[in-house]
């Protein structure tokens, strides 16, 4: 199931990584930060939304990073250079990841920074829609985001173009050790 | 045809820019649209898909009560109504009430319909399209051209212009670079808006959910950002159940712009909080705007299973060549046709459904399953009841009508016509008769009709028989082709019988929405087909076989004249194309073909009818190939010729250019034989070569085929 996901994800320019411990995976983004020189200067901040991986026991190790932020408001957001989420759910056949979004942070940073971090528990890769169906709930969630590779265009001349209102990458960052309802 | 809509017409087909980005996304669409629907069962996705919306469409009313019942108990304000002004008026109300002086939309064909912006301007409101195709004509002042990509008429050199103006900076033509201008100047106009607009792809009753498809993000930010959200969204839009987001959310994206998925999809049940902790305000507008008056009219009921993809649009002939202005400024293509007729009204519509050429393609893949060139035909149909026939084409049909005064004028043709359009009363007979057209030949009138030539052929007494319907083409135009047919059948023990009575099988007619007309040509030859004991009746015309297949019961049914049914039924039994037939006698043994030379490379052309309508495509190929052929395939080799009977009479300018990309597609595959299984595409095709003067044999399969027979 995930390497078909991370096939269809990266064709629509997603890119995907995937680790087993919630370590790693925090250890990868402080160094992606680190690597796309996330400061505390305007334009240049990041900020996480409340991802239940923050909860778990990698919150406790959580390095600090200047200029990184979990406080998450339109003008943060909007100040911010990356936006770090994490995800209900992917479909692998068409490489989508999906969350309930009823909460507007996580919205904003998933939305307003040039680059997102999505974090997703590798065990909730599903299928296809027919199998996401039935875990979505519109009862229960206001607003459900699908994700599907960063923001494009072709309006002009239709050349493919990235990166729009939205996102121009999407970071998939998958983590074993989240669990799933595949494991 | 109105000179004004004409002209339009002319403009587009001649604007370079245009008809080359529409022409190269139509032909790439093609081919993405079959990757991205690649393992998936598409006949059976768009029957579920037309169920649930036609389940839908008979119930708009119910469900709307349903979905304001939902969505109110989740905190959304529902509003219901059936006029566009009053859409207007709320809108306003909400705007005035919420202190409202900024707002940013996404994209939404509803608004389009009803006029927004121009409302909003109008009364003191700055409104920002927040789709870049969107915001690119309305920097322009223009209209969108296509439903889901409304600048591709626009090039980047244009684009570029107007964001200069926009940014007060020269600005080069690289793309990424503009779509980074247009991000930063949305922006801030997406952080300051008081109020988002979006519309709404799908509205679900059982959940009071609505569901919007974008890939810039756009309705994210529109629907996120602002404090007061409104989305406006057509009744049709509305079906019963959750689970029936999974079926539309598979197609749309594939269909639109062949795209397993867009970027983004949300679904949106009830308000959210605002980031200062306050609720949204959640509008949610169902537009009726003729919709269940649509619904509860059994013909055009169907075309509310409309997902709004657009891909009739992209697989149209027309549509690549003229573009979405020649429309009208709302809804374009073959569905926009219908649609405008609807909203607007039926007299918007008499100029754009003369654009259709009646070629099927857009049947084969709508996931609406909407037989658009039908609906488009009721919409002529109705036209003509409405405001009667236009002079001269009741004159003609007046002439077709009258069988033996048609056959006495096209005899008079081969003897009177030379040259051959200086006879008077020649240019007011239909079809191959009317005026010579630009870019292609036409056909002198056979000296002696094949009704004359069979009459004085000795045919061998034989058991078995089949009768043959000519067709006014073959019988006056192209005998050979029937004395092709009568020795092919007569090889394989099948005598030949031609009932002299038969006559135009009403096509010109029917595609004119001259019904009447069309149901007494049905009637006659009913009768003049069914009198002979044989075991088929046989047609080497593939409208012709439609006609007696498809459309004898169908007009027959419209006019009322329900008594002849049972006739029609049986004549459509018996009814079979030549292809189909021969190639039946051929796996019977009872025909075969000379073996042992290699006749080198065919490439054969698949008419619309028998294509589309018959589903006929193997059996001529693969008796060319038994006949010692290799089919060397065309590119696009199913796209029309342009000839569409009087269309390329009617709308030379479209038909020519048509014509010429099957002439170059024929050519690039070096066979030096072109065949096809109707009359009407050899004369168009022909005449094409004639006047290009390459050495191409245009030929009828039934000629190759004959040459070929065993001795």
């Amino acid at each position: 199931m995930f390497e078909q996901f991370k096939t269809k994800a990266v064709g629509v320019g997603a890119e995907v990584h995937r680790f087993a411990t919630c370590a790693e995976a925090v250890g990868f983004i402080f160094g992606f930060l680190q690597n796309e020189g996330v400061t505390d200067a305007p334009g240049a901040r990041a900020v996480w939304a409340d991802s239940p991986i923050l909860d778990g026991s990698a919150a406790a190790t959580l390095p600090r990073h200047p200029g990184l932020g979990f406080e998450v408001t339109r003008e943060l957001a909007a100040q911010a250079r990356i936006g770090i989420s994490q995800v209900d759910w992917a479909v692998a056949d068409t490489g989508s990841l999906v969350q309930d979004q009823s909460a507007i942070e996580q919205r904003l940073v998933s939305s307003l920074p040039s680059i997102h971090v999505a974090l997703l528990p590798t065990g909730n890769i599903l299928a296809g829609k027919v199998a996401l169906f039935t875990k979505i709930n519109p009862s229960t969630s206001r607003y459900i985001a699908f994700i599907t590779g960063p923001s494009r265009t072709a309006d002009i001349e239709r050349v493919l173009t990235i990166g729009v209102h939205g996102p121009e990458r999407l970071i998939i960052v998958c983590v074993d050790e989240l669990g799933g309802v595949n494991q | 045809m109105n000179k004004e809509f004409k002209a339009s017409i002319t403009r587009a087909v001649n604007d370079a820019n245009l008809t080359g980005a529409l022409g190269k996304f139509s032909e790439a669409y093609k081919v993405n649209r079959v990757k991205a629907y690649e393992g998936i069962d598409f006949e059976e996705l768009r029957g579920r898909i037309a169920e649930i919306k036609s389940d839908a469409a008979c119930d708009l009313d119910r469900l709307a009560v349903t979905f304001k019942e939902k969505a109110e108990a989740l905190g959304a304000k529902v509003f219901h109504t059936k006029s566009p002004q009053e859409v207007k008026d709320y809108i306003m109300k909400v705007a005035r009430e919420g202190g409202v002086k900024t707002v940013v939309k996404s994209k939404s064909m509803a608004t389009e319909e009803i006029h927004l912006n121009r409302h909003l301007l109008d009364n003191g409101i700055s409104v920002a399209e927040t789709d870049l195709g969107e915001w690119i004509i309305q920097l322009a002042g223009q209209t969108p051209s296509h439903m889901v990509m409304p600048a591709i008429h626009m090039t980047k050199e244009e684009v570029a212009d107007l964001f200069s103006k926009e940014v007060e900076e020269r600005l080069s033509t690289d793309i990424p670079r503009l779509v980074k201008v247009a991000r930063n100047e949305l922006r801030p106009k997406f952080l300051a808006a008081d109020l988002g607009i979006s519309g709404g792809n799908i509205a679900v009753a059982e959940t009071g959910s609505i569901v919007l498809v974008t890939n810039e993000g756009n309705a994210r930010l529109v629907t996120t950002l602002p404090r007061i959200h409104i989305a406006l969204v057509g009744v049709e839009k509305l079906v019963e159940e959750f689970a029936s987001v999974a079926p539309i959310l598979e197609a749309l994206p594939r269909s639109a712009t062949a795209q397993l998925l867009t970027s983004y999809v949300s679904i949106i049940s009830g308000p959210t909080p605002n980031d200062d902790g306050s609720m949204k305000e959640l509008h949610i507008i169902l537009m009726d705007n003729r919709r269940t008056e649509m619904a509860k009219d059994p013909k055009f009921k169907q075309a509310l299973q409309c997902i709004r993809c657009g891909s009739c649009l992209n697989v149209c002939p027309i549509f690549r060549l003229v573009g979405g202005h020649v429309f009208g400024d709302i809804y374009t293509g073959g569905i926009g046709t219908i649609l405008t007729a609807w909203f607007d009204e039926l007299k918007k519509s008499e100029d754009i459904q003369g654009l259709c050429i009646q070629c099927g393609n857009c049947t084969q893949v709508c996931p609406g399953k909407i037989d658009i060139p039908e609906l488009i035909m009721e919409i002529r149909r109705r036209l003509v009841l409405e405001k009667g026939q236009p002079l001269l084409q009741k004159a003609i049909f007046g002439v077709v009508n009258n069988r033996k005064l048609f056959h006495s004028m096209l005899r008079a043709a081969s003897v009177a016509a030379k040259p051959f359009s200086s006879g008077k009363f020649i240019r007011h007979l239909p079809l191959f008769l009317a005026e010579l057209t630009d870019g292609r030949s036409l056909p002198a009138i056979a000296e002696k009709p094949f009704r004359d030539q069979i009459a004085q052929l000795k045919q061998p007494k034989l058991k078995e028989k089949a009768v043959f319907y000519a067709g006014c083409l073959i019988d006056f135009a192209y005998p050979e082709m029937g004395l092709a047919l009568v020795k092919l059948l007569n090889k394989a023990g099948i005598e030949v019988v031609f009932p002299e009575e038969q006559t135009c099988c009403g096509a010109p007619a029917l595609y004119n929405g001259a019904y009447e007309v069309a149901a007494h040509n049905a009637v006659d030859n009913i009768k003049a087909l069914l009198q002979e004991d044989a075991t088929y009746v046989v047609s080497a015309c593939p409208t012709c076989t439609v006609a007696l297949v498809h459309e004898f019961g169908k007009t027959l049914e419209a006019v009322g004249q329900t008594e002849w049914l049972p006739e029609a039924k049986a004549l459509a039994a018996k009814t079979v194309d030549l292809s189909t037939l021969v190639k039946k006698l051929v796996s019977e043994g009872r025909l075969s073909f000379k073996e042992g030379e290699d006749l080198g490379k065919v490439t054969y052309h698949d008419s619309c009818h028998l294509k589309r309508t018959l589903k006929v495509f193997e059996e001529p190929r693969e008796l060319l190939q038994q006949a010692g052929y290799q089919v060397a395939e065309m590119f696009e080799c199913d796209m029309c010729c342009g000839m569409g009977g009087s269309y390329s009479m009617k709308l030379p300018e479209i038909s020519a250019p048509i014509l010429q990309k099957k002439l170059k597609n024929i050519k690039e595959t070096g066979a030096p034989v072109v065949a096809m299984d109707c009359p009407g595409c050899v004369m168009q095709i022909r005449g094409g070569f004639d006047q290009d003067a390459a050495p191409i044999r245009v030929q009828h399969s039934v000629e190759l085929l004959v040459e070929r027979l065993k001795d």
